[in-house]
């Protein structure tokens, strides 16, 4: 059942001001729009809940990737295609760029941005385990002010998060120190290609002797949203890798994540294989 | 919401419509201008029967918000062949690329765009730039064998 058009708006602002005076003068009336790869499914299906939306498609200010010493900043209009082409997170934050490419195909590479994956907050998303193991801080833009938030804090559950209802997600940043780390993304799907994910995990870790010294561990698929797993962490930070490590860590993994069973795969089959790949993750990480 | 007025260059001709402004960009084509060799498949950016090229860019016409079209350059199908046939379209009728047609159009954009980035296509570049596009009828075989042969007609060996 496809929507009745003439029930929605949409507005183009030619301009970053003009856009948060329109959603700061009505706070939570204009939903943002930028490439349209997730609300443009809902109103094909009559399930689209804005009436009024707003684009972001004019507002130059969003586009582009700045870097700076100590961090890489993308705009909040920065696509899928974007990021793949872009050399410093190639060289610097290749799970984000496999991530990237794992997102739908070509066309939607082009349309779909990483500000609208973010806000849409499904917890199967390709980019946020990235994200989240680089420390990505994400900036909040209003009439008022720009806030900065680090992303593990931003989804608050399912489909929610900390943003206020005049900001726009402007910027995400990414602290330039990857250097010398051992980096992992896999993704767990029905098939190879084009499938969502049963479960995503982003592994990060720095080794000093054979202790790890910086750890950083986070999930897709296994939670209500995308999840960056401390417990874990704190049982391996400033440990050798040994088989006894292996298991406690294996043991409070499975402790902190809340998989459900539904039309992707089960609650059970979730676990096994996010216990699988956190021992795939550190056995590479020994080796 | 009313219908506004919205323009924007298609294959090369500046064209101006009323469409309420979210209006699929893929309904514009097909039902304002008349331009039905962009096809409807799923509806919902998983297929790319629908795809045309925005401003040099491929997507999924079904995804793109008439507004969001204003002011941009679109290429379809229509505006692929010249005096003759595109390379392309030569070589996926040759080689029984294309069957029952709902995707071909799609598909030909899609084979464009990648030929644009990688004029010598591996086959897992052909793979990863065909991906969003589905076709029912070939089994991609001869698909592949017409972008190869494209790719070769183009880079001016034979």
């Amino acid at each position: 059942m496809r929507a009745y058009l003439p029930d929605y708006d949409l507005v183009a602002p030619a301009g970053i001001d003009e856009l948060l005076r329109l959603i700061a003068r009505e706070p939570g009336e204009w939903r943002p729009i930028a490439g349209g790869t997730d609300l443009m499914v809902l109103l094909e299906a009559d399930r689209l809940p804005f009436r009024r939306l707003v684009s972001l498609s004019r507002i130059t200010e969003l586009r582009g990737i700045t870097a700076s010493d100590t961090y890489i900043t993308m705009g909040g209009l920065t696509t899928y295609s974007d990021i793949q082409n872009n050399e410093i997170l190639q060289r610097e934050f290749p799970l984000l760029v496999k991530a990237a490419g794992w997102t739908g195909a070509v066309a939607t590479q082009n349309r779909g941005t990483l500000a609208g994956n973010i806000a849409n907050g499904s917890p199967a998303a390709d980019s946020p385990p990235a994200l989240l193991v680089y420390d990505a801080e994400i900036g909040l833009l209003s009439e008022r002010d720009v806030t900065w938030r680090e992303y593990c804090e931003f989804h608050t559950g399912y489909k929610t998060n900390c943003m206020e209802p005049d900001e726009i997600i402007a910027h995400i940043s990414l602290p330039r120190n990857t250097d010398g780390c051992v980096q992992y993304l896999r993704k767990v799907g029905t098939r190879k290609a084009q499938a969502i994910a049963k479960v995503a995990f982003a592994g990060l870790a720095k080794l000093r002797d054979g202790v790890i010294e910086r750890i950083r561990i986070a999930l897709g698929s296994v939670a209500p949203m995308p999840i960056r797993c401390h417990q874990t962490e704190s049982v391996l930070l400033g440990s050798h890798i040994d088989p006894a490590t292996i298991a406690q860590a294996k043991d409070a993994i499975a402790s902190e994540i809340a998989p459900i069973s539904d039309i992707r795969s089960t609650a059970e089959y979730r676990t096994r294989v996010t216990m699988n790949l956190l021992d795939e993750f550190l056995r590479g990480l020994a080796a | 919401m009313r219908k506004v007025p919205i323009d924007f260059r298609v294959n090369g001709v500046q064209r101006s419509v009323d469409a309420y402004p979210m209006e699929r960009l893929l309904d514009v084509l097909r039902e304002n201008l008349g331009l039905t060799g962009t096809k409807e498949g799923c509806g919902e950016g998983e297929c790319g029967a629908c795809s045309v090229l925005l401003d040099g860019q491929l997507v999924n016409s079904c995804l793109v918000p008439a507004l969001q079209a204003a002011g941009s350059d679109i290429h379809t199908i229509e505006g692929l062949a010249g005096k003759k046939l595109h390379p392309l379209q030569e070589a996926f009728a040759e080689t029984g690329g294309a069957q029952c047609g709902i995707c071909t159009p799609g598909m030909i954009l899609a084979a464009y765009q990648l030929l644009e980035r990688h004029p010598r296509p591996t086959d897992e570049q052909i793979r990863e730039g065909l991906a969003g596009n589905l076709c029912r009828c070939t089994g991609y075989q001869k698909i592949f064998d017409a972008v190869r042969q494209a790719s070769e007609a183009i880079s001016g060996e034979t």
